[in-house]
């Protein structure tokens, strides 16, 4: 085989190699990109039926409830302006308490109850989970009434 | 007194740095010898200085010097002598004075194992190194300095991340930033080959033995990481897909890729101008890891207290890095020729197409990793990439690239022929096909992915054993005669195709159950029975544990007793789970508490993971295959052939 026809079947072979690479990648990267809502965004209709997304905030402190078995919760997130009640069954994490912030993976029922497959919560007592803290600043930052309430 | 000296040893460190960048450079450029001989004693006082600094602040932590700032945030009076000596490195001024010592670490080694090397080759290295190590102390001097004194010192301090008191904290973070900072010889050799305007295979000979050595440090690093995340972050995952295990994983696979494409360089002086490519990529992308992980940008418990300027001067300093070797590269990349020839099928190729693969896979990574911070820095809105993702493109990618494992070693370079080539492949086909058919009905459930995981760590593990036996017969010498570097190839294949299996076999057949066990409760899991006799309280140096007692039994014998643990930190008021193990080689059972609920009751994670050791077997088995490669005798006899030239010279002068 001649040096040109090798070359070109070189570059060829690559590619093919990064075509179906970037194939492959795009319709991974379509059907698993999770879109973030605050409750408040969630509580205006904007956060989608069927697909799973993160929604987060602050466990608003005395909802946190213990049904059925004892493994399913159910608690409300609030970012201080709009509450989002949502159902967990499994171990929270251990950073997972009421009053402290926290990021919940899961879809949204048409009842209006979020089922969070995933509850995540910081791995470190004094930082709030960056998502939860963007949720508190928006609504903050649209309500000047709450902001009293938020240090 | 003893903070300042630290510090001030850092700030001559500086000027050490400074000036053997561009003496030793300048004396390189101009060919003046005594210029050119200031590299090793100025890497020497470097290694030095950091090394009393390092000792400093260690010394700080030993007695509890609370009027450090660092050591105040980062340490307790509790806490116990061992985590105070490592939680030097617990926090973010004292990781990066840790880097410091690697760097100069390595640049002192270089000075050391380089005897075999021109004097102007050394300096241009160590020359390159020492801008390095500036860039890095002007960070640590101007956003980071771990020696800040506190006004007034604090009675106590604020103690250490619970999930940091662990030995995992001792090992991992030396063991990934040696990996780190070691491909930054690498890049040094390249960017002085590059100046030097020298790239040939004796640039790839030297080059190597660095390349493989810091390669292994990061993959024991990055298993330890994982080893660590597993047991301690009482979840039961061994990857995340994390963006910070990401963040050391890209650099991994390029990396991966550099030594495999060294190999070529050196053997046929081909892919030159790729090989330094990856040599300047690896080390940048451990600088990318270096900025996502410590700027604050990622949530995780790797990014500590955050502070825009350090991002920022992390950010800048990975731009000056990458545009200038870059832009060196650009200016003479042309000039490099193209080396020796090879068909289209030849080991040539099958490397190639394994660097294409490796380096598409790390780029797939990355996008996963730093799409969500674009988006974010553009304030298009809050996204995430979630672990399915990373699997559903990486698993693909990598399919084919396992598969040339066992082809590239039994293929010619320069020219192989086909029909040869799969004559001696039979064998492992026949095995792996009957081990991935055979394997997933042993286990009573098939699926087609555990098949093909299975076939293919076969398919790997016949062809190296087979290698291995070809040649002991082909040379009539024993296991232990071979060459080392060959060996440690082998080794390190038969590694991945161990982490293959425990890959594969976790992810077909681990079952995993959360579940409320009231006291004399039992739950069964893969065969074994586990009995819940409630939880205890005990007090521990600085911390209060709650402890389960779980019996573990099989057929009603009783094997042994787990003790899980959920433990509150005094100082922290921080909740930790720790979690019980029963291992056996095969498999682990893994048990951790949940709550408390009502009537004494628990809520549990029991977890059955089969093979799981042996994914990080298959690591320890890849880095002590780059152990043996780097122990080959023909780095060494190089040392020695020249230096009974430089006798012979000296002789007749």
């Amino acid at each position: 085989m001649k040096t040109r026809h090798k070359r070109i079947a070189l570059i060829a072979g690559g590619l093919a190699v990064l075509g179906v690479a970037t194939a492959l990648v795009l319709s991974a990267f379509q059907s698993n990109l999770l879109f973030f809502f605050t409750p408040t965004q969630v509580a205006a209709g904007e956060a989608p039926q069927e697909r799973a997304f993160r929604v987060g905030g602050m466990v608003q402190t005395g909802s946190v409830r213990r049904v059925g078995d004892g493994l399913t919760v159910n608690f409300l997130i609030t970012d201080t302006a709009k509450t989002i009640p949502v159902s967990y069954t499994g171990i929270l994490p251990d950073l997972f308490s009421e009053g402290k912030g926290v990021v919940a993976q899961g879809k949204l029922g048409p009842d209006g109850l979020f089922r969070a497959q995933e509850v995540l919560a910081k791995h470190d007592e004094n930082y709030m989970p960056r998502e939860a803290q963007h949720a508190l600043d928006q609504a903050s930052k649209t309500s000047d009434a709450t902001r009293s309430q938020y240090p | 007194m003893i903070p300042e000296i630290g510090h001030f040893a850092l700030i001559l460190t500086l000027f050490v740095a400074l000036a053997q960048g561009g003496i030793t450079l300048a004396g390189a450029a101009r060919g003046n010898a005594t210029w050119i001989g200031f590299a090793r004693p100025a890497a020497r006082a470097q290694f030095s200085l950091v090394a009393i600094s390092f000792v400093l602040l260690m010394w700080s932590f030993i007695v509890k010097d609370f009027s450090v700032s660092y050591v105040a945030v980062n340490s307790n009076s509790q806490l116990p002598w061992f985590y105070r000596m490592a939680a030097v490195w617990g926090g973010h001024e004292g990781s990066l004075l840790l880097w410091l010592l690697m760097q100069t670490g390595w640049a002192y080694a270089v000075s050391l194992f380089s005897r075999q090397l021109p004097d102007v080759m050394v300096a241009r290295v160590l020359g390159v190194l020492g801008l390095v190590t500036a860039g890095f102390l002007l960070f640590v001097l101007l956003t980071s300095n771990p020696f800040e004194r506190l006004v007034p010192a604090p009675m106590e301090g604020m103690d250490l991340n619970p999930l940091l008191q662990d030995v995992g904290l001792i090992f991992h973070p030396p063991l990934l930033y040696m990996g780190y900072v070691g491909f930054s010889v690498v890049f040094a050799f390249a960017i002085a080959a590059l100046l030097a305007g020298q790239l040939d295979s004796a640039w790839a000979r030297w080059s190597r033995p660095w390349a493989t050595a810091a390669w292994l440090f990061l993959t024991l690093g990055i298993a330890l990481g994982s080893w660590w995340a597993y047991y301690e972050l009482g979840w039961g995952g061994w990857w995340f897909w994390d963006p910070v295990e990401n963040s050391s994983f890209v650099p991994w696979l390029v990396g991966t890729a550099l030594i495999h494409s060294l190999a070529v360089t050196e053997k046929r002086a081909s892919f030159k101008n790729w090989t330094v490519l990856l040599a300047i990529s690896t080390f940048a992308l451990s600088l990318l890891g270096a900025f996502l992980v410590r700027s604050g940008v990622l949530t995780s418990v790797h990014a500590f207290a955050t502070d825009p300027r350090r991002g920022v001067f992390l950010l800048m300093l990975f731009a000056v890095v990458v545009g200038s070797s870059l832009l060196l590269f650009a200016i003479r990349a042309p000039k490099v020729g193209l080396g020796g020839r090879f068909e289209l099928f030849s080991r040539e190729s099958l490397l190639l197409v394994n660097n294409v693969l490796l380096a598409v896979a790390a780029g797939a990574v990355l996008l996963g990793t730093l799409y969500p911070l674009f988006i974010d820095a553009l304030g298009m809105g809050k996204i995430s990439v979630g672990p399915p993702y990373f699997n559903l493109v990486f698993v693909p990618l990598m399919v084919p690239a396992l598969l040339l494992i066992a082809v590239g070693p039994v293929a010619n370079w320069k020219r192989a022929k086909l029909r040869d080539v799969l004559k001696q492949l039979n064998l492992p086909l026949f095995v792996a096909v009957v081990a991935g058919v055979g394997v997933p009905f042993l286990y009573g459930r098939w699926s087609a992915l555990v098949a093909l995981g299975i076939a293919l760590a076969a398919w790997i593990a016949t062809a190296v054993v087979m290698g291995i036996f070809k040649r002991m017969r082909a040379t009539r010498s024993g296991l232990l005669a071979q060459p080392r570097s060959w060996m440690g190839m082998h080794i390190a294949h038969l590694g991945m195709a161990v982490f293959v299996v425990g890959v594969t076999l976790v992810m077909g057949y681990e079952t995993e159950q959360d579940i409320r066990m009231a006291p004399g409760q039992t739950v069964t899991a893969a065969g074994y029975e586990l009995t819940f006799r409630g939880v205890r309280s005990e007090l521990g140096a600085n911390y209060a544990a709650q402890v389960g007692d779980i019996v573990l039994s099989r057929d009603g014998r009783q094997l042994r007793l787990m003790h899980p643990e959920k433990r509150n930190y005094f100082f922290s008021e921080m909740p930790m789970t720790e979690v019980a193990i029963d291992a056996n080689g095969l498999r682990h059972l893994y048990v951790a508490l949940g709550e408390p609920l009502a009537d004494g009751a628990w809520s549990v994670r029991v977890h059955y993971k089969p093979f799981i050791d042996w994914i990080w077997i298959g690591c320890i088995l890849m880095a002590l295959g780059g152990l043996l490669a780097i122990s080959d005798r023909r780095y060494r006899l190089k040392r020695r052939e020249k230096r009974t030239a430089v006798i012979a010279q000296e002789a007749k002068a």
